[in-house]
């Protein structure tokens, strides 16, 4: 039963000369940008470029092809009620101000992943990650987010799992759930990763990290007991200690508890297990929620300091276009070549699984109207591929040499500035044993070399873009810090988060053979697959932290493929519901993406399986090493027979996991397959969990701006409302301060 | 001036979730007169056992 076609005629606009014009320069302005990336060549050239291309190119799609989605293809429909008005409960469900819900999405989708994979990507040059940031979020990423947030919207809400089971079916949707916990694991060990090799031997951000505890805690005991809800007090509060407490490093790092806090890579896995699995049982009130306001606000802050940063400095960057690597595979912050590991390594601000998470869980229940899915899930992906860009940009404006001293492996590099210079020279760049140690100096950091994970490289980056801006060199190692900070932060965050949801999905999963486990107040359940789960993480992590081939070189593709792998979960639920509702001839908005993701993530997972290449393959890896073993012989960079036999068993349990989602991936796609052919040769049979159409009593504008015509309803309805009950959401232009009125409309009805 | 002011306070207040508790007492009272309303306290607790109960809700993505 095909979904109802809109019962209105759209609204369509004139095109006038002026917007012919407009649009037509920033055609220009994006087109510039990318001739002037194309044809330069060994020089270097000014990241105002890639800001061109970048933002000419998200003006020109959201334009045009976000509008053809939600017009053609999705048919929006806005006489349609969505859940937030229907269920309206005042909490939960409540129709949202579009500009307030753009805010309140961005922030739930953007996180650290999208600071980390440009710059690993980076040492393949600044064009690849460029072009497949805008590109993928355009024609991938963005859609995603936008059609999971539309068939959820028509869905009361549900998640991705719930879609996938209703409209796949129960096997398509099992696979779902294990994909989900999967990446969660592999996720939360990743970023976890990145925290540790970002704080090992740093006295400075330790003490500051550490320091985020007390507060957040103080924060939280402020926020329940003495003055429940006062958000905007406790976060002013919780802001000044934080920026004490990066201050406050320094000191520390210069005095005798310097000591103390200079931790090893393995007592920071302790620590960070110890923590992972405290605040994941400790209640929400104490840790969880006030770390997530103060993540929140210096994760938008940064951005926004970020953004302008760069527009006023606009760097250089140094970084070649395309480095050797992109062919030969040979990086060595990751292995393997452009096609499929670029699409690998970028996943957050390209396309990202995870997305379709938020965009089926907390979004679609706050939504006033169904046209501002355009604004939302589009618009706020646009952001944070951004975002991504502006990662490009820190990490390929420092020296290339810098840039691969810090992201090698330690096997790699040697323990001294001059091995690490020589192996430097061996990849084709060069830096000299003392710039390595001023570099080092300038940020207050006792050694840079292997501070693999994107977060230290990200942070020099931005200290050199702040630094050029305010404050001068003096200031360089504060925003460093800053910036490992607001990583670390966020990072923190959703170990605790993640590892609550792990938990959560066990239980429920167990439940099923055990009941009690089910019931998320037992505390013996909830401490017994809290354990489960930050044990999964704590192995990987530890793995990570002792792998002589180094860490994040083995486990990020791992992350990769498992991320894109729920990005294919995702686009494969949205191309069945495409085709079940009778949009088949639309269905490739969403199958061409889909085709391209199956495409990258299997010849991934298909070369770290199969491949003959030591460095890429996992089997082939374990074997070189396994008869290594076998001979008697200490193959480098392992440095002992214990080294070796490290290296063996992770390259299996690595190999395994990356048959495990291939696997996962073929049984998503066969049922999807297998649903879509049945709906297509039978449309009458296709059956569909959408919600009944109920008529829509709000008023509201799709876009940003309300347009003419949007600005006229809202006049009408409005004299009507405010002669009627007068308690529309913000819809009395008097009294909320909205700025231009256009925050929507409930039709007046007089009593309810 | 005063405008902008309120302005900034509004949206200010929408974006960091602080208008939460104002907007369910405006909802309650219109929708259902005669319900009792939840001190803030009451309120602010509520809303935390229900992230307790279910960790999804406002989960963020890395």
């Amino acid at each position: 039963m095909p979904e109802s076609a809109p019962a209105t005629a759209r609204s369509t606009r004139r095109i006038t000369p002026k917007s012919i014009v407009i649009w037509t320069l920033v055609a220009l302005v994006g087109a510039v940008g990318w001739g002037v990336l194309a044809l330069s060549r060994g020089e270097e050239i000014s990241a105002a470029w890639v800001l061109a291309a970048a933002l000419g190119s998200y003006a020109i799609a959201y334009r045009f092809y976000s509008k053809f989605i939600a017009d053609k293809v999705l048919k929006v429909d806005k006489t349609r009620a969505t859940p937030a008005e229907r269920l309206d409960n005042g909490v939960d469900f409540h129709p949202t101000d579009r500009r307030v819900l753009f805010g309140h999405h961005f922030a739930a989708i953007a996180g650290a992943g999208p600071l980390v994979g440009p710059v690993l990507a980076a040492q393949m040059g600044y064009l690849p990650g460029t072009i497949w940031i805008v590109a993928g979020v355009i024609f991938a990423g963005a859609v995603q987010d936008m059609v999971t947030l539309f068939f959820s919207t028509r869905r009361d809400g549900r998640s991705l799992g719930q879609m996938a089971r209703d409209e796949i079916g129960p096997f398509g949707g099992a696979a779902a759930l294990v994909a989900v916990f999967a990446i969660m694991i592999i996720l939360l060990a990743v970023l976890a990763l990145v925290i540790v090799n970002a704080l090992a031997h740093s006295p400075w951000g330790v003490f500051s990290i550490a320091m985020t505890i007390p507060i957040a805690l103080f924060m939280g005991f402020y926020l329940r007991i003495l003055r429940p809800g006062r958000v905007t007090e406790v976060s002013v509060i919780g802001v000044a200690l934080l920026l004490l407490a990066i201050v406050s490093g320094s000191w520390v790092a210069d005095s005798s508890l310097a000591d103390t806090f200079t931790l090893e890579p393995g007592t920071l896995v302790i620590w960070m297990v110890v923590y992972g699995f405290l605040a994941s049982v400790l209640p929400v009130w104490m840790l969880l929620a006030p770390r997530d306001y103060l993540s929140t606000f210096m994760k938008v802050g940064t951005i926004v300091l970020l953004a302008l940063g760069v527009v006023i400095a606009l760097p250089n960057l140094k970084m070649p276009a395309v480095t050797e690597f992109a062919t030969s595979g040979t990086g060595p912050v990751f292995a393997g070549s452009l096609f499929p590991f670029v699409f690998i390594t970028i996943a957050c601000g390209a396309l990202s699984g995870f997305h379709a998470l938020v965009s089926s869980g907390t979004t679609p229940k706050m939504i006033q109207k169904e046209t501002q899915v355009r604004l939302v899930g589009y618009g706020s992906m646009l952001t944070e591929s951004f975002v991504a860009i502006m990662a490009v940009i820190a990490a390929c404006i420092i020296e290339p040499g810098l840039f691969f001293a810090v992201n090698s492996p330690a096997g790699f590099l040697g323990t001294t500035v001059d091995s690490a210079s020589q192996a430097v020279h061996s990849l084709g760049f060069s830096i000299s044993p003392e710039e390595l140690t001023a570099a080092a100096k300038a940020v207050e950091e006792p050694t840079l070399l292997s501070k693999t994970g994107g977060a230290p490289t990200f942070a020099l980056g931005m200290s050199e873009i702040f630094s050029a801006v305010i404050g001068g060199a003096g200031l360089k190692a504060f925003w460093y810090h800053f910036a490992i900070m607001f990583e670390a932060l966020f990072i923190l965050t959703t170990v605790d988060a993640g590892t609550r949801v792990g938990r959560f999905m066990l239980q429920d999963t167990l439940g099923n053979v055990w009941k009690p486990l089910r019931d998320v107040s037992w505390k013996p359940g909830v401490w017994l697959t809290s354990a489960v789960v930050v044990g999964g993480w704590g192995y990987f992590l530890w793995v990570g932290v002792h792998d002589p081939l180094g860490g994040i070189n083995q486990l990020f593709p791992l992350f990769g493929i498992a991320n894109q792998l729920l990005a294919a979960v995702a686009l494969a639920v949205c191309t069945t519901l495409l085709i079940k509702s009778g949009r088949l001839k639309w269905a490739w908005v969403t199958a061409v993406p889909l085709f391209w993701d199956v495409a990258v993530t299997l010849t991934a997972s298909w070369q770290k399986i199969f491949s003959d290449d030591p460095k890429v393959g996992f089997f082939a890896q374990r074997s070189v090493y396994q008869d290594g073993i076998d001979a008697g012989k200490v193959l480098p960079p392992a440095k002992s027979m214990d080294d070796m036999s490290t290296v063996v068993t992770n390259s299996t349990v690595d190999g395994v996991l990356s048959v495990l989602f291939a696997v996962l991936i073929l049984i998503v796609l066969a049922d999807a397959t297998r649903v879509c052919v049945k709906a297509i040769r039978n449309p009458g049979t296709a059956k569909l969990s959408e919600t009944p159409y109920v008529e829509s009593k709000v008023v509201a504008p799709a876009g940003l701006w309300a347009t003419k015509e949007e600005k006229a309803e809202l006049a009408a309805v409005g004299a009507a409302a405010s002669s009627g009950d007068g308690s529309g959401p913000s819809g009395d232009s008097d009294g909320d301060g909205d700025s231009d009125g256009t925050g929507g409309v409930r039709v007046g009805t007089g009593a309810r | 001036m005063n405008s902008l002011a309120a302005q900034v306070r509004y949206w200010w207040r929408e974006l960091s979730g602080e208008a939460v508790y104002d907007r369910y007492v405006a909802h309650t009272r219109a929708c259902s007169p005669d319900a009792e309303i939840l001190s803030r306290r009451a309120f602010e607790r509520q809303r935390m056992d229900a992230r307790e109960a279910d960790p999804r809700e406002g989960f963020r993505c890395c």
